[in-house]
């Protein structure tokens, strides 16, 4: 949990999450999660053998309770041409993107 | 050179109370329309310093106005906000009003919906007035993430409002609204309402619908109030919670009367006072501010006596972990597909990905990203995400068991008062920390109100935090009404 990330890991991780950066860009955030996961190896410090994960909070005693699921019936929903509208690019029924596959 | 002191501007303006709003508007003595009216034109005052709002929903506004105005001239009972102005944080969406979240990446979107919490203000007569600034994707702590520019503090312009609901608290403290609705991930309500010095409400996860609130880490999001007093915070969380078939972790736990909950009175409450949120790093005027507050407390009939909650200084390092995680998958939404910026010229998909992301989000939503994408990604799982996730069963555990000796835990709600625009923003370490004594709440869960106590000697705003046991509001109303009537 000390590792130090290096330039290459910044860029890897910016491929992962669809994000580019520039030069100076991927300097700046190398300084920036060395310093952040410095200060989050502090949680080595305990001793967390056998602790369930917590992922909700809903899994908690006396908490606010699981959500309820609503049945699984058919309902109308947001009008297509209304969603279309807000799409930089559509043909009115499909979202239009830039060619997947090099032909 | 010339005094420091008298170059700051101060806005800080009361808003009236609900009862009175509401009587004057029952009574017909204060028109609905009119009173939205003096908003908008106290807005167009006092907006081009502070920056507030992002956009401006008046045909709706008044249109919902002169709805109230018939009914209250037909005599017909008037539902519980009617007539109310109420500003909106723009990471919550409103049918055919800009939706930003602070973001440029969201330029241009008019979202087809209301959020629940949207609706139910509707349906209350509740006047809203429009869409109002924040962090970037409710990222940060100071305002100053916005791709809008930041947020200036009421009460001194040099400051921050604190973040990311910065513009939400500033709102209530110029009169810029009666009310507000803002999102606490990890103190985002909390906090700018204790740098602005009103009160904001982080209620029970689960309490109050996130259907169209722009999602930033989803087992951690909360909507919730600010209103310049405690009372009206309850009423406004009354309107707002409540059991929604369209947000899976919806509670279906029935509603109380808040307002009335409020109204009990804090006698022989127990109020435990955690020493590890009095430690190093806390402001001594703050502490000094808090002390008194407590003290008020057990004037009015208290049991106060410490707690002790040993993990609180993990609590920074689990947040972010947890909070950027899911942050990096809830932002893979933004890819210039469905909604707001595309980036212009890109030969294929991948590309159009990276060049909108990289053109549409600022520097802080990129750390978190690249932060959670870490965190998550292979061999690193078990080791950040997996053990921060842990860490947060014993931090939750830590309270429970702390709310079986006590009804409330009060702590400050930010290590210090509101800091000056620009200092922290080199650090993101640093901006960080200052959410010291708000993320273990959000980890755990539980409720809380910020409500104001006292200033420092130049005048600048503390907030006490007032913690309680989930879907106790009810108690935690109690115990703020009881701080805000000692008037310190």
């Amino acid at each position: 949990m000390t590792a130090k990330v290096t330039v290459e890991v910044v860029e890897r991780v910016a491929e992962l999450g669809h994000l580019e950066l520039a030069p100076g860009e991927s300097e700046r955030m190398l300084h920036d999660l060395n310093a952040i996961l410095d200060y989050v190896a502090e949680l080595n410090e305990l001793d967390t053998a056998g602790v369930v994960p917590l992922a909700q909070v809903s899994e908690l005693r006396d908490a606010s309770g699981a959500g309820v699921l609503r049945d699984d019936a058919l309902r109308s929903s947001l009008d297509r041409s209304e969603v279309l509208s807000q799409a930089p690019e559509t043909d009115q029924v499909f979202f239009k993107v830039p060619k997947v596959i090099e032909r | 050179m010339s005094s420091e002191a008298n170059t700051t501007e101060s806005f800080v303006d009361k808003p009236k109370t609900l009862a009175e709003l509401r009587a004057g508007i029952a009574s017909g003595s204060t028109k609905a329309t009119d009173l939205a009216a003096g908003y908008y034109d106290r807005i167009a005052q006092v907006n081009p310093r502070l920056n507030v709002y992002l956009s401006l929903t008046k045909e709706r506004a008044l249109a919902q106005a002169a709805r109230v105005d018939a009914q209250a001239a037909k005599g017909d009972p008037l539902p519980a906000l009617a007539g109310i102005p109420v500003g909106i944080k723009d990471v919550l969406v409103m049918r055919g009003a800009p939706a930003t979240a602070g973001s440029k990446i969201l330029e241009g979107y008019h979202p087809p919906y209301d959020a629940t919490v949207v609706s139910r203000l509707d349906a209350a007569g509740a006047v809203l007035l429009g869409k109002i600034n924040c962090d970037e994707f409710a990222m940060g702590g100071s305002n100053e993430n916005s791709a809008y520019g930041p947020v200036r503090n009421p009460v001194d312009t040099e400051r921050v409002p604190g973040g990311s609901s910065g513009g939400s608290a500033a709102a209530v403290a110029a009169n810029m609204a009666a009310l507000t609705l803002g999102s606490d991930t990890g103190g985002s309500i909390r906090q700018p309402a204790s740098f602005c010095g009103v009160v904001g409400v982080l209620p029970t996860y689960g309490r109050v619908s996130r259907y169209g609130l722009i999602a930033f880490a989803s087992s951690l999001d909360r909507v919730g109030p600010f209103a310049a007093n405690v009372r009206d915070a309850a009423t406004l969380l009354g309107v707002i919670a409540g059991h929604d078939p369209k947000d899976a972790t919806s509670s279906p736990a029935p509603v109380e009367d808040y307002a009335a909950e409020s109204d009990k009175g804090a006698e022989r409450l127990r109020i435990g006072v955690p020493a590890e949120y009095f430690a190093a790093g806390l402001d001594p005027e703050v502490r000094a501010a808090i002390e008194s507050g407590i003290a008020a407390l057990e004037a009015a009939g208290c049991i106060v006596k410490p707690v002790s909650l040993p993990h609180t200084r993990y609590a920074v390092p689990t947040y972010y972990l947890i909070a950027t995680a899911e942050a990096s998958a809830n932002l893979a939404r933004f890819d210039g597909v469905r909604y707001g910026y595309r980036s212009p010229s890109s030969e294929t998909l991948s590309a159009m990905y990276r060049h909108s992301r990289d053109e549409g989000f600022g520097a802080e939503v990129k750390r978190r990203i690249l932060l959670g994408t870490y965190a998550l990604s292979a061999g690193y799982y078990d080791a950040y995400y997996l053990k921060a996730q842990q860490v947060r069963r014993l931090l939750a555990e830590e309270y429970l068991r702390a709310f079986n000796e006590v009804d409330a835990i009060v702590t400050p709600t930010a290590p210090t008062p509101a800091f000056k625009l620009g200092e922290k923003t080199g650090d993101p370490l640093a901006m960080y920390l200052a959410d010291i004594y708000t993320v273990t709440a959000s980890l755990a869960g539980i409720c809380g109100i910020t409500v104001p106590c006292g200033t420092t000697k130049a005048g600048l705003p503390v907030g006490m935090q007032v913690l309680a046991a989930h879907l106790n509001e009810g108690t935690a109303f109690r115990v703020a009404r009881a701080v805000e009537a000692a008037r310190i």
